[in-house]
């Protein structure tokens, strides 16, 4: 084990996976010459040269076609899109064409390929630079969707993806780049579709993922002066969804609450939400829950900003109304 | 640099001049307020690049329209919005030309026809092509002039939306800051064709490069070339070379150019050059350039009390605008 930061961590992963298999190939804006708008692939240009490590023109949908044509004829590419919010300018190659061809050509060719976008809000970045769109790629059938919490899940889950053989969005989330934690640092791979229950308890699950994880802990934390102890599942991977751990937990606990950061309507909570009152309903004690964004495009200014996101708060007090129990001082 | 005289009324060479200080002021005091936390989110700067939005707006009638990208606080100002509005805008307060709901990268002006800034690359050149549609629409004067970056001519965007401008025949201008560099990528790295206005030549819309650094060379050229568009020859492209001197944003290091190359640059800088040749013509004297420029320096302190005094918008707005009533 060795202490790393999430952006290093998946540097790490790269770097090993770029060691073991020589067909792995990395093309994206600012990705060589810059070394990343956010760091990830540093120093890979200088290791690898520019026949692995490929800056390209602002292009997205370029990027993501010519990486589908490369992994249709023998390579691995990993695509970076800048941020999330540029793969709407590449969502035809994403969804018409990666999403679709092993399962149109009847099963003839696949298209192990990744790409790697960062996503996140509560910077000021304004409308178009701040949304959280994991929802748009959960529903689309043929695509993987991957959104790790954590420096261990960020290297063990981007080797995973890397060595999958569909296509997976592999989803950074940027206010997470420098939290440090601890790292395996042999050949760690943390398998798709395997969630982590990253805190066990008996009165509600609380299920989310990506960087909401660390307020749903440090809720946990207040809801114990409560006497409430939360079993809180971090989903890690959005597709394959590990329902079974969920089903599991909801069963047990009779209570849950899915938080994430992304609007609520048609949002990952919303699947979730569905999937649970499908599968658990006669468990229920109450409805289930969703915690996420406003449905508003992401304001400037940064009262409303914060107005708009869900916090620790939120799902503090969400809780306390679900167990029809009363707020007093003890948070 | 053009010589300038017998080309504009004294008073006009003169506002060009107070414009472009105007901006380099702004964005001088945008940095500070950066640095003391004023303003936030991604904030990039015009500094250098003066000449450009000043030049080419002086040309246009107020109700021509203008389109920008991220990097557009001096299109709206050049466009003639209120440096306090802009200014309140980038503190984030309700006073602010979009009540503060914008932000640096979000700038719009419906008074001024400043159709906005957008912050993906290339997504303010298909809406202005729309503009000149609806200008042929409705059979006006008018021309609508597209802002955009060097390296937003790699977008799929930028060849969709000047295919139909040409295809139409659209009174679209546009103008390409060519800055060298689409953030750490300089041009030679990113266009097939170094020459960028060559690139217009594919959709058969006629296109030359010009130097961005020198106000008197834009503003004649989109003179005539709006001109021209206004007689119905359809869409024109510039090119405008020119350098930013700061940092792609805010938060970039900035660690791929060269100190000789900036210099180089800066030896050319739009608004000391113009200042030389104003002196020189005859045209003003230093003192009163630093009456402009002491006028300017209280206009923009002016803009910074109002942003700091305005109030915050008001949090039960977060869902006002969502749709329209
Ligand atoms: C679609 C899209 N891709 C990438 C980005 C990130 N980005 C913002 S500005 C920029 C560089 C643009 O350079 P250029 O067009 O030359 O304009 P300049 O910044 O030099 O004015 C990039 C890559 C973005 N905002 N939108
Ligand atoms: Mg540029």
């Amino acid at each position: 084990m060795t202490e790393l930061s999430y952006r290093d961590a998946l540097n790490l992963a790269l770097k090993e996976e770029m060691d073991r298999d020589p067909e792995i190939m990395i093309l994206g804006e600012e990705v060589a010459f810059y070394q990343g708008t956010y760091k990830v692939t540093r120093g890979l240009y200088a290791q690898y040269g520019e026949n692995r490590v490929k800056d390209t023109p602002i292009s997205e949908e370029m990027i993501v076609g010519a990486a589908i044509g490369a992994a249709m004829s023998g390579l691995r590419p990993i695509a970076e899109i800048m941020t999330i919010n540029f793969t709407l300018l590449a969502m035809d190659q994403i969804v018409n064409h990666a999403a679709k061809i092993h399962y149109m050509f009847g099963g003839q060719v696949k298209i192990p390929l990744v790409i790697r976008t960062p996503q996140g809000a509560g910077n000021q970045l304004g409308a178009q630079h701040s949304q959280h769109l994991e929802a748009y790629f959960f529903h689309c059938p043929g695509i993987r969707v991957v959104a790790p919490s954590s420096p261990a899940d960020a290297k063990g889950l981007l080797k995973s993806a890397i060595r999958d053989d569909n296509p997976v969005l592999f989803i950074e989330d940027q206010n997470l780049y420098n939290t440090k934690g601890e790292v395996p640092y042999y050949d760690y791979i943390v398998p798709l579709g395997i969630a982590n229950i990253v805190k066990t308890g008996d009165d509600i699950t609380i299920i989310s993922y990506s960087k909401s994880i660390q307020d749903c802990l440090k809720a946990a934390k207040i809801l114990e002066n409560y006497d409430i102890n939360a079993e809180i599942i971090d989903l890690r991977c959005l597709n394959p969804l590990d329902t079974t751990s969920i089903f599991q937990s909801v069963k047990k606990t009779g209570l849950a609450i899915i938080v994430n950061e992304a609007w609520k309507t048609g949002s990952v909570a919303s699947e979730i939400s569905s999937l649970i009152t499908e599968n658990c309903f006669e468990y229920l004690e109450a409805p289930v829950l969703r915690i996420c964004a406003q449905d508003v495009p992401m304001p400037y200014n940064k009262v409303l900003e914060k107005a708009s996101l869900p916090d620790i708060e939120t799902i503090v007090d969400s809780v306390l109304d679900m167990l029809k129990i009363e707020k007093t001082k003890k948070t | 640099m053009s010589k300038i005289n017998n080309f504009l009324e004294e008073q006009e060479l003169i506002e060009l001049y107070k414009k472009m200080v105007l901006i380099r002021k702004f964005e001088e005091k945008c940095s500070q307020m950066y640095l003391r936390g004023s303003i936030s989110g991604f904030t990039h700067l015009y500094i250098g690049e003066e000449a450009i939005a000043v030049g080419t707006v002086s040309a246009l009638f107020d109700k021509d329209y203008i389109v920008s990208a991220y990097r557009d606080h001096g299109h709206a100002l050049a466009k003639g919005s209120s440096s306090s509005k802009v200014m309140a805008e980038l503190f984030g307060k309700s006073t602010g030309l979009c009540q503060g709901f914008g932000g640096s990268m979000h700038l719009f002006d419906a008074k001024k026809r400043f159709m906005g800034g957008y912050a993906i690359v290339g997504g303010g050149i298909p809406i202005a092509v729309g503009i000149g549609m609806s200008i042929n629409y409705k059979d006006e004067d008018l021309v609508c002039v597209c802002f955009f970056g060097d390296g937003a001519v790699n977008e799929g965007a930028f060849h969709e939306g000047l295919n139909l401008a040409k295809l139409w025949n659209l009174p679209v201008l546009f103008v390409c800051e060519n800055n060298y560099y689409g953030m750490g990528t300089s041009v030679n790295r990113a266009s097939s064709v170094e020459k960028i206005y060559k690139r217009a030549c594919s959709y058969d819309i006629p296109s030359l490069a010009i130097n961005g650094m020198d106000v008197i060379e834009v503003r004649r050229t989109v003179d005539s070339t709006v001109k021209k568009i206004r007689r119905g020859s359809g869409p024109h492209f510039i090119e405008m070379q020119t350098y930013r001197y700061r940092a792609h944003s805010m938060a970039d290091p900035d660690r791929y150019r060269t100190p000789e190359e900036e210099t180089i640059w800066k030896e050319r800088d739009p608004i000391e050059h113009y200042a030389r040749c104003l002196i020189t013509e005859g045209i003003i004297d230093t003192y009163e350039l630093s009456k402009i420029n002491e006028y300017i320096n209280n206009e923009i302190n002016e803009a910074v009390k109002f942003a700091e005094n305005s109030p915050e918008p008001s949090i039960d707005l977060l869902h006002e605008y969502v749709y329209a009533e």
